[in-house]
């Protein structure tokens, strides 16, 4: 059992946990993720880290409710318990002097961008960072994300906060003006605006590493669940990665791959439902 | 000289259109009457061939004796003395070509079904004796031994580890002991509170068993060597799948066998939505192979509901690397065999759903070096089969994991641990032994088995010299 030493509701629907998980906080770095399941009946789900603290023996992880899974993460507080938290699980992220790197982090990934950003800038770079989100309201860690950053652009789809737009706005402009500067561009986020950060950045051919998301299982290279195609290559996102060149990615696979158990998505949260609310269900 | 009985006792299965639709074990095991029956028509021979063919060298004619007489805690005590995991090994050990293919009687086609005999005495202790029949440890050496891994070599190893005295823990990535034993083989095979009750008695041994730990993530080997184990074994198995390497393999509702298998067996998703992990729910399915992974993995399918379930396989029956006893459960059940049949390519859907696979057929060549006929695609055959969900279970090869993340250790080209001395499993890196489908690919369990007690004889040497 990991137990939960604390639970912070970010925004709507986005949630902290810092977990108890000494052996894991003692090797985690940045781009890793762990592999969550609250109890014996749950399945296995990837979450990548945002931060840990060694000394304290905490890894802290920051997701979205989407499913039936993140939802009853959802209902744990402070105290509580997990009962697996695996980890840490992939490649790290390659941290290098790069030079000016360009951070672009959409919604919830502004967690995982945090730690890479910071490994980014103790080793020298300048880091500018482009943080996205729907609307002002679902905006976390502007701060946090200023204090590792050299500059910080944020954006919003409806301009409640920051420019109206999207992410990839900003980095076309960035690249059409100073792209002899930049040395490397990491963007994180939902599959489609890593998609389009990849085809932003693609004239300018700098070099553009996205943090995969398929669905897993195991998380260790055991099953092949997570299969994305690279350069034409099969890669298993869990070992392989989750790191890609956003250029090589095949996306519409990797679209269409994360869309397999939708049927079953809607079936378990149905269930999930009618066990958590059976007032509100209709006869 | 008594007259020689060369019936075996049949064992019960339930019926085979009652049993593809779950996921109950097949096979129903032996009540006493017939255990007994059994063990009496082993002639005590003098010559003990069943000892010899067993990789572990169970005290086969002395268990029999006890169960014949019916002194169950002796015949507990005999078997376990060289085989922790009973239980296991009476459902899943091919005995047909180890202990019982030597068998003085196997000579008139009659020999004792010792698999029986030992899955009988297994369960026996399971129901019969609360705790387990107790083993007392030599005394503690105060050596302190990591085990990678919690299969059948790991489980193995740990056991008779613990035995000799030495304190020993287990690191298995998964959230349950077992490997194999709990991911692979499924429910109707090898139940898993038989697994788990045999993780047990090896825990009641005194073994410590660290579970979502993947070695070479959270400590590596070199780690662990520097705090305080001195000595490690590897038994991390045969973990990663080999696809078939074919245009489509990508589509929606393909999966390995390791993925469909861990889904099914270890994340029960034969309960969803009970149980949070779903599987695809083929109607067609087509599982490519003809080993006991490709047999376990059709035989899921059937369980899970489908219309029609397809072995494809590119050479013919007698090639079949399954065991006969599975072969013919699955054809019972009523899995369709396509022998003589290669996948070209699959066929999707817009949606990425694959809707077909286009096959080969094939004829046998001359012999290759397996010693198996080779298969030869026969041109101009193609022909496309429809099907929903497939299953590839071509095989597997070790994990990379623990090769990459140790300094000093030796890798064949098929990613396999090389080990200098075979008998007993010592690597070419210090202190650091292997063991299992680690070292020789994807085998058996029980050989597994076999490879984990060497290790541990030659480990606990090592420690007292």
């Amino acid at each position: 059992m990991y137990r939960i030493l604390l639970r912070e509701d970010l925004v709507p629907n986005i949630h902290l946990f810092k977990i108890e998980a000494p052996a894991v906080a003692k090797k985690a770095q940045p781009g890793q993720f762990v592999m969550i399941r609250i109890d014996d009946k749950g399945e296995r789900i990837p979450v990548t880290v945002a931060d840990w603290d060694r000394a304290e023996g905490s890894v802290t992880v920051v997701f979205m409710e989407v499913g039936t899974t993140t939802r009853r993460l959802a209902t744990l507080k402070t105290g509580d318990s997990v009962l697996d938290f695996v980890g840490p699980l992939g490649l790290p992220t390659h941290i290098d002097s790069y030079g000016t790197v360009i951070m672009v982090a959409g919604g919830f990934a502004v967690a995982v961008v945090m730690p890479i950003a910071r490994a980014m800038k103790e080793k020298g770079n300048r880091v500018i960072s482009i943080l996205g989100a729907r609307s002002k309201n679902l905006l976390f860690w502007e701060n946090e994300l200023r204090k590792v950053s050299d500059e910080l652009i944020i954006t919003t789809d409806d301009g409640t906060y920051g420019r109206k737009g999207l992410v990839t706005e900003p980095l076309k402009e960035i690249l059409e003006t100073r792209k002899s500067e930049i040395g490397r561009v990491i963007a994180i986020g939902p599959s489609i605006m890593m998609k389009f950060s990849a085809l932003t950045t693609k004239p300018f051919g700098v070099k553009t590493i996205v943090s995969l998301n398929p669905i897993m299982v195991d998380g260790t290279g055991m099953c092949g669940c997570c299969r994305v195609s690279v350069g034409g290559v099969t890669r298993f996102a869990c070992v392989d990665g989750p790191d890609f060149d956003g250029h090589q990615v095949d996306w519409d696979l990797l679209f269409a791959r994360q869309k397999t158990y939708l049927d079953e998505e809607k079936k378990s949260l149905e269930l999930w439902q009618q066990q958590s609310h059976p007032c509100q269900t209709r006869s | 000289m008594p007259k020689l009985n060369l019936n075996r006792v049949e064992m019960s299965r339930q019926e085979p259109q009652v049993r593809a639709k779950n996921f109950e074990e097949v096979a129903l095991g032996y009540d006493f009457d017939q255990a007994a029956e059994e063990a009496k028509r082993c002639i005590q021979c003098a010559k003990r061939p069943c000892v010899a063919g067993c990789p572990v060298a169970v005290d086969i004619p002395e268990f029999i004796i006890a169960l014949r007489d019916g002194k169950m805690q002796d015949a507990v005590r005999i078997l376990k003395g060289k085989n922790a995991l009973p239980g296991i090994c009476g459902r899943v050990c091919p005995q047909e070509t180890q202990c019982e293919v030597v068998c003085t009687l196997a000579k008139k086609k009659g020999q004792v079904a010792i698999g029986r005999l030992e899955r009988y005495v297994a369960d026996w202790e399971r129901l019969n004796l609360s705790g387990g029949e107790p083993v007392k440890p030599a005394p503690p050496t105060g050596k302190k031994v990591a085990i990678v891994g919690s299969g059948p070599a790991g489980l193995t190893a740990a056991a008779d580890l613990a035995k000799y005295g030495h304190d020993v823990t287990i690191f298995e990535a998964l959230h349950v002991a077992g490997g194999v034993l709990m991911y692979g083989i499924p429910e109707f095979r090898l139940p898993k509170a038989i697994v788990q009750n045999e993780v047990n008695f090896v825990k009641s041994l005194g073994v410590k068993i660290e579970l979502d730990s993947v070695v070479g993530r959270i400590i590596t080997i070199d780690e662990l060597l520097a705090d305080g184990f001195q000595a490690v074994f590897l038994g991390t198995g045969a973990g990663l799948p080999t696809f078939l390497g074919i245009p489509g393999e990508n589509l929606n509702g393909i999966y390995s066998a390791n993925e469909f298998l861990t889904r099914v067996n270890l994340m029960k998703a034969y309960k969803f939505p009970e149980y949070d992990t779903p599987v695809k729910l083929g109607k067609k399915v087509a599982v490519f192979g003809g080993g006991n992974v490709a047999m376990d993995s059709a035989r899921c399918a059937l369980r899970l509901g489908a219309d029609v379930v397809y072995i494809l396989y590119r050479r013919s029956d007698a090639e079949l690397p399954a065991r006969r006893e599975e072969v013919e459960n699955a054809k019972e059940e009523g899995v369709q065999f396509k022998l003589l049949t290669a996948p070209k390519r699959f066929i999707g859907n817009e949606k990425n759903q694959v809707t077909g696979v286009e096959c080969f057929e094939m004829e046998l060549g001359e012999p290759d070096e397996s010693g198996r006929r080779r298969p030869i695609v026969k041109p101009g055959s193609e022909f496309t089969i429809e099907i929903d969900v497939a299953i590839v279970a071509i095989g597997t090869s070790p994990n990379p994991l623990i090769a990459q993340t140790t300094k000093g250790l030796e890798t064949s080209k098929h990613g396999t641990v090389v080990v200098k001395d075979e008998a007993v499993g010592r690597t070419v890196k210090d202190k650091v032994w292997a063991g299992g489908d680690i070292v020789t690919g994807a085998a058996t369990v029980i050989s597994a088995m076999g490879a984990g007690k060497n290790a541990a004889a030659d480990i606990d040497k090592f420690l007292r010299s």
